[in-house]
């Protein structure tokens, strides 16, 4: 489903993707872990099209497509969805107002009609139970005055209602307590399906503890310097980043 | 690089005016310039009793004494006071009294500006008064409202047919020595509209104006006298649209509300006159003068604006809280982008005991345009337990344009709470990345914020008219951004 091969980004002219490779079937979860700017964010927000994420070298193919190139917008209405670390406020506009702008334009783009506010109502009324969210928050400002649990869950209720092929979820774990942690695992679980991918960003492996993971790959100073299944994980909690780092294969990489 | 590296908050295109056209019909017009003679050719057209020839005589002598204001945060070339037509008329027996007598090329350009003054095809619940040019052409609905003692007529029809009302009301809340345009104003004045609502009468429906310059090298100085008698209660909708010309024309309109004691005057504007282009060329010069007068108690104005179009916007509509417990409202949006300015705000005066004023101003540069804020709060020293609360929101689009807030503030009695908030925010990246990354357009995104900035002005306005704001706040910033 997405095939990123050699890819390198510079952000304001400086490199931060030094030659990526990351294959992603249909039906898999993926877990990106790494340090502190390693570019695991940069990998996100490329493949979601932000601007100023210059691609110097390298390709993204989605769905056999080549997405350089797209608008953010094109790539959402094909199927990709980024849940952001750091959620949006849009003061004035209701979340509702938004999910339903949202889901139509995808809809669109699928052939599909567009919902009606009273079908739509119904449907986002049966997706926010999946997140554990109070309805009240549909109709408060997008993500204003949303704790960061609410937005981050928010998060998920946008990708519930919007049902991507693709997801890629920035750091969805970060500042979470542990309830709010638990809430957002069980919505990831609950659209865990054969046809939907997912790309978990993370830097702490406690995120892992609920949604288990298909694959562990680890990206340190631009490049993906150690993959493997759910086990590297606990490996990586146990001893840190700073073995990889030094490992031979990244020196060798580097060089 | 791909494209989608290239969106964000860039340059700033010119959307077409969509608006700008001609309608063409033989026009009447005195000579351009302004004297005596123009002044008394103009009362003489309209039949006008002598004590209103008098009326306007005495503005323009006072006026000659004036000299143009330079006050506001607007620059313009200097305007040439004896190169205006000061009144134009399709050419016919002025004011039809029926719809029937109405230039069909006239009629057409009212369906073609979205307004039709059949009644059978109107907005439900909304009568009409259309000035074009210097005179009003049709007003709809008029004999239902009739039957309520609801008076809502062409100006020049309400001095023939209420010619005491007129009298007693013209002028009582914007003197003819007000101020330089005001003044001009009341020389020149060629019609308008008039609304009395009787004691307790409730107006069943939205009463509205839709204002239209056609003729080229002509001002259009319309005046609107609202007066609410105890206890009523009235909602007005003014719209205003020109062709698209490469000079710029002159709006100086007065209006005058008065709300006796209960009684609730509601104001809503819509302007999209056309701004001018890209370079600056052309457009209205909108100078307007707006006071309601709360005259008695628990009398309330609301004032709501949504200023999209003109060259300048000079106008601050405001209240004079006299009776005790009135409240003075001020909801405006105003947009400018292009080379437009806005210099606009209200004016709170606040007279009686225990009166309230609340002003939410939204502005929202785009382009080059400059947009001020100017607010006045001033509570005499009568007025116990006065309460004001402003908020002025500033949202910039682009790294050109700028946004001001210049608030005044007098108070003279202790007990008075007064409240100010200012914001100045931009359209961030992250906010559009954000709406794109969920499948909107980037023109959608923009939208979508813009009216959410605007929301506490927009749930003001009437329904349709919320709408309607809507859609012209989404043309007029049609290519503000990629």
């Amino acid at each position: 489903m997405l095939e990123i091969t050699d890819l390198h980004v510079a952000v304001d002219g400086k490199p931060i993707l030094k030659g990526v490779d990351l294959s992603v079937q249909a039906g898999e979860v993926h877990a990106v872990m790494g340090p502190n700017g390693s570019g695991k964010s940069t990998l996100a927000h490329v493949i979601a099209g932000r601007p100023g994420y210059a691609v110097t070298a390298g390709e993204i193919r989605y769905l056999g497509q080549d997405l350089i190139g797209q608008t953010p917008e094109e790539r959402a209405r094909a199927g990709i969805f980024l849940a952001f670390q750091y959620p949006v406020e849009i003061p004035g506009v209701a979340n509702i107002q938004l999910l339903k702008s949202a889901l139509n334009q995808v809809r669109r783009a699928r052939g599909e009609t567009e919902l009606d506010a009273m079908d739509f109502l119904d449907y986002v009324q049966s997706r926010l139970g999946l997140v554990g969210m109070k309805e009240e928050l549909l109709y408060r400002a997008v993500n204003e005055g949303f704790s960061g649990g609410e937005k981050k869950r928010n998060e998920i209720l946008q990708m519930a209602v919007l049902e991507p092929r693709l997801a890629i979820l920035d750091e969805t774990d970060s500042g979470l307590d542990i309830d709010a942690l638990k809430a957002v695992a069980d919505g990831v679980n609950a659209l865990r399906g054969p046809q939907r991918a997912m790309v978990l960003v993370t830097h702490y492996q406690r995120l892992l503890n609920y949604i288990r993971p298909d694959r562990v790959h680890v990206l340190a100073d631009g490049r993906m310097v150690k993959s493997g299944g759910p086990e590297l994980a606990l490996e990586l909690e146990e001893r840190g980043y700073g073995w990889l780092e030094a490992a031979p294969e990244a020196r060798r990489a580097r060089a | 690089m791909g494209k989608s590296e290239n969106v964000g908050i860039g340059d700033l295109m010119q959307e077409e005016y969509r608006w700008g056209f001609v309608t063409d019909v033989e026009q009447e017009r005195v000579p351009k310039g302004l004297s005596e003679d123009v002044v008394r050719l103009i009362s003489a057209k309209k039949g006008e009793p002598e004590w209103l020839l008098e009326w306007r005589l005495a503005a323009y002598r006072h006026w000659r004494t004036l000299s143009e204001p330079h006050w506001a945060k607007v620059h313009h070339p200097p305007i040439d006071y004896q190169g205006i037509h000061y009144y134009a008329a399709p050419k016919k027996k002025a004011g039809p009294s029926k719809l029937a007598d109405v230039d069909p090329e006239i009629l057409a350009t009212y369906e073609k500006l979205g307004i039709p003054l059949k009644e059978q095809e109107m907005l439900a619940g909304v009568a009409v008064d259309a000035v074009f040019d210097s005179v009003s052409v049709a007003t709809t609905y008029k004999e239902k409202l009739a039957s309520l003692g609801i008076v809502f007529c062409a100006f020049s029809e309400a001095v023939r047919e209420h010619p005491e009302l007129v009298r007693q009301y013209l002028g009582s809340v914007v003197p003819h020595t007000d101020n330089f345009f005001a003044s001009l104003n009341a020389a020149v004045f060629s019609d308008g509209t008039f609304v009395y609502v009787p004691k307790g009468v409730r107006c069943p429906m939205e009463l509205s104006t839709y204002f239209r310059i056609n003729a080229n090298d002509t001002g259009q100085f319309e005046r609107t006298l609202i007066i609410a008698d105890e206890g009523s209660q009235v909602s007005y909708l003014e719209g205003c649209s020109a062709p698209r010309r490469d000079e710029n024309q002159l709006h100086a309109a007065v209006v005058e509300l008065v709300a006796l004691q209960d009684a609730v005057i509601k104001y809503s504007t819509v302007q999209n006159w056309y701004p001018g282009d890209k370079e600056g060329r052309g457009g209205i010069y909108n100078f307007v003068t707006k006071r309601g007068d709360c005259r008695g108690a628990r009398s309330r104005i609301s004032w709501t604006q949504v200023e999209t179009g003109s060259a300048i916007t000079w106008k601050y509509p405001s209240c004079l809280l006299r009776g005790d417990d009135a409240v003075g409202e001020f909801y405006s949006v105003a947009v400018t982008r292009g080379r437009q300015q806005a210099d606009t705000g209200t004016k709170m005066i606040h007279i009686g005991k225990n009166t309230r004023s609340t002003v939410v101003s939204k502005g929202i540069s785009a382009g080059e345009g400059s947009n001020a804020y100017r607010g006045l709060v001033k509570v005499l020293a009568g007025a116990d337990n006065a309460r004001n609360y402003t908020q002025c929101d500033s949202l910039l689009m682009g790294s050109r344009c700028a946004a001001h807030t210049f608030p005044y503030l007098e108070v003279k009695n202790d007990s008075a709470q007064v409240e100010h908030e200012a914001t100045t925010g931009k359209i961030g990246d992250d906010q559009l990345f954000y709406l794109q990354s969920r499948g909107l357009s980037a023109e959608d995104a923009v939208n979508m914020i813009v009216n959410g900035f605007c929301k506490e002005v927009f749930k003001e306005l009437p329904m349709e008219f919320a709408v309607e704001a809507q859609k012209l706040l989404a043309v007029s910033l049609e290519g503000a951004v990629g």
